[in-house]
C-alpha cells in the first residue's frame, strides 16, 4: 500500500551493543540526571499556609451582594435557579414589610435562599442570568465538610456581610 | 576476661544497637526525603522542623494498628519470620571495627564488640541467615503472592550470595585475613582496598543491593505484581520489624563495604590527625569518618533505588549467573596473576 506520506520512518530493532548490554553507562547517566533534580528547587506549594492564585475569572464560592446603603440587592425573581444546569439553587420569596426598607432593596426578597454546594458546578450562569447583579462566584473554594446536608448552605453562609461591620 | 571488660563490651553492645536502631530509624526518614528531592518534591515536612519527628510519628502508627493474623496462616511461624528478619539484621553488626583503638585513661578500649578470626564468615552467615526470616513469613501467610515473593527471595539470595562470595575471595587473597579487624587495619591511611579491588567492589556492591532487596533487585517485595511480596498478609508492627529489618540490613552492609572495600575508619592524614589529637580523640574521629562514609553508601542506596526501575525476573537470573560469576572468577584469576607477578618480578 502506498504511504499516505512519506513520513513513514522504519525502526530496525537493533541488538544492544556491549556498553548497554553492561547496564552501568546507562545506570551512571540516569543517576546524573536524578542528582540534577536534587539540587533544582522544589514546585511543591505548602496549601494550607501558602496558597496557588487564583486567576482573575475563577469562579468560587458564592456571595448575594449588597448595595451602597448596605441592602440586600436579590430580589427572589427566580432566574438564577431556573438558569442553574444542575438545579442546585431553591429560593423562596418573601414580602417586605414595613420597617424594613434598610434590609431589602426591592419590595420582594429571599427568605430562604439556599444553594447545594454538592450540586453547584460552579458554571457561572446564575451570575450571568441575574438581573440585579445580586450574586457573584467571588469567593473561595468550598471547604470540606462531614455531611451531605452541610453543604447546602443558606443566607446565613452566602449573604455578604453588612457594610459597616 | 574481668568484670570491667565485660560491662565494656556490654556498654559497646547496647551502643552499637542503640546507633543501628536509630540510623534504621532514620533512614526511613531519609528515604523519603531523598526520594522527595530527588523528584522536585518537599518530602515529610509536618512532624516537628523539616519533619524529623517523623519517623516517631510513623513508629506510633505501626505499633496502633490492628494486628492481624490471618485464620489459615500457620500461627507459630507467622510470629517468627519477622522476629528472624530484625534479629539477624541486628547481629551482623557484631563484627564490624568502628574505629581504631581506643585509650580513656590506662585502660585501652577496642572499638569492636568481638573481633574473631572469620568476621567476612560470620558476616555472610548472618546474612544468609536473613532470608529465613523473609521465606518463613512468606510460607506461613498462606498466600500465593506471599509464597511467591518468599520463593524470589530465596532464589535471588542464593544466585547472588554466590558472586558475592566469589568477589570477597578476591579481596582476601590480596589481604590474607578473615578478620574484619585486620582487614581494616591493612588499609591505613589511603591503601583502601577499593583501589586495588575496583571490579571486586563493583560486583560486591551490586550483590549488596540484591542481598538487602533493595531497588533494582526489590523483586520479593515488588508491588506492581506480586501486592506486597512476602509481606503482604503483614500488618501492625511485625510489618514494621520486616521493614526496619531492610534498613539495618542497608546500615550494615553499607558498613561492611566501608570496611572491606573503602578502608573502613581509615583516612589520609589519620596519622597527623592522631599526633594532634592523641589517642582518646583520634578514634573518635575515625569512628566519624566511617560514619560518614556509611551515611554515603546509605545515600547512594537511595539514590539507586529512586534512578533505576526494577529487573525482570530473567534479567535478574541472568545478571547473577551469567554475568557476575563470570565476571568474579575472571577477576580471582586477574588478581592472583597480578599478584604474583609482583612478588616476583618488583
Amino acid at each position: 500500500m502506498e504511504p499516505l506520506s512519506n513520513k513513514r520512518k522504519l525502526l530496525e530493532v537493533k541488538p544492544l551493543n556491549f556498553w548497554e548490554r553492561a547496564y552501568l553507562p546507562a545506570i551512571a547517566q540516569g543517576l546524573s540526571i536524578t542528582m540534577k533534580h536534587f539540587f533544582k528547587k522544589d514546585v511543591t506549594i505548602r496549601y494550607p499556609e501558602q496558597k496557588r492564585e487564583f486567576s482573575e475569572n475563577f469562579r468560587g464560592l458564592h456571595s448575594l451582594k449588597r448595595d451602597e446603603q448596605g441592602r440586600e440587592r436579590c430580589t427572589a425573581c427566580g432566574l438564577c435557579a431556573l438558569s442553574c444546569p444542575a438545579e442546585a439553587i431553591t429560593m423562596t420569596a418573601g414580602e417586605r414589610q414595613k420597617g424594613e426598607e434598610n434590609l431589602y432593596r426591592e419590595e420582594k426578597y429571599a427568605a430562604v435562599y439556599e444553594i447545594n454546594m454538592l450540586r453547584c458546578i460552579f458554571c457561572g450562569l446564575c451570575e450571568e442570568a441575574c438581573p440585579k447583579e445580586a450574586i457573584y462566584l467571588d469567593g473561595d473554594i468550598v471547604p470540606t465538610d462531614f455531611t451531605r446536608k452541610d453543604f447546602i448552605y443558606g443566607k446565613d453562609k452566602l449573604v455578604e456581610p453588612p457594610l459597616n461591620q | 576476661m574481668e568484670l570491667s571488660d565485660l560491662l565494656i563490651k556490654l556498654v559497646l553492645v547496647l551502643i552499637i544497637f542503640a546507633i543501628s536502631l536509630v540510623v534504621a530509624m532514620y533512614s526511613t526518614y531519609a528515604e523519603r526525603k531523598v526520594a522527595a528531592f530527588l523528584q522536585d518534591r518537599v518530602g515529610p515536612n509536618r512532624a516537628g522542623p523539616f519533619g524529623i519527628l517523623q519517623p516517631l510519628a510513623d513508629g506510633a502508627k505501626m505499633f496502633m494498628k490492628e494486628e492481624i493474623i490471618p485464620t489459615r496462616a500457620s500461627g507459630f511461624l507467622f510470629v517468627v519470620g519477622p522476629s528472624l528478619a530484625i534479629m539477624t539484621a541486628c547481629i551482623g553488626s557484631a563484627v564490624i571495627p568502628w574505629g581504631p583503638q581506643m585509650q580513656i585513661g590506662s585502660r585501652v578500649i577496642d572499638l569492636q564488640v568481638t573481633d574473631i578470626n572469620v568476621g567476612i564468615l560470620y558476616i555472610f552467615g548472618v546474612v544468609s541467615l536473613g532470608v529465613y526470616g523473609i521465606m518463613i513469613g512468606g510460607w506461613a501467610s498462606n498466600n500465593k503472592y506471599s509464597l511467591l515473593g518468599a520463593i524470589r527471595a530465596a532464589s535471588q539470595s542464593i544466585s547472588y550470595e554466590i558472586s558475592m562470595g566469589l568477589s570477597i575471595i578476591a579481596l582476601l587473597m590480596l589481604t590474607g585475613t578473615l578478620s574484619l579487624k585486620e582487614i581494616a587495619e591493612q588499609q591505613h591511611g589511603w591503601h583502601w582496598n577499593v583501589l586495588y579491588q575496583p571490579l571486586g567492589f563493583l560486583i560486591f556492591m551490586v550483590c549488596a543491593f540484591a542481598e538487602t532487596n533493595r531497588s533494582p533487585f526489590d523483586l520479593p517485595e515488588c508491588e506492581t505484581e506480586l501486592v506486597g511480596g512476602y509481606h503482604t498478609e503483614y500488618s501492625s508492627m511485625k510489618l514494621g520489624f520486616y521493614l526496619f529489618a531492610e534498613y539495618i540490613n542497608m546500615f550494615v552492609s553499607s558498613a561492611v563495604m566501608a570496611t572491606l572495600y573503602w578502608g573502613g575508619y581509615n583516612y589520609p592524614g589519620m596519622d597527623w590527625v592522631a599526633a594532634h589529637a592523641g589517642p582518646t580523640i583520634a578514634p573518635i574521629i575515625g569512628v566519624i569518618v566511617l560514619f560518614a562514609k556509611i551515611f554515603g553508601f546509605i545515600f547512594f542506596f537511595m539514590w539507586i533505588r529512586w534512578t533505576i526501575p526494577r529487573f525482570r525476573y530473567d534479567q535478574l537470573m541472568h545478571l547473577g549467573w551469567k554475568t557476575l560469576i563470570p565476571l568474579a572468577i575472571a577477576n580471582i584469576v586477574l588478581t592472583g596473576v597480578i599478584a604474583t607477578l609482583i612478588k616476583n618480578f618488583a
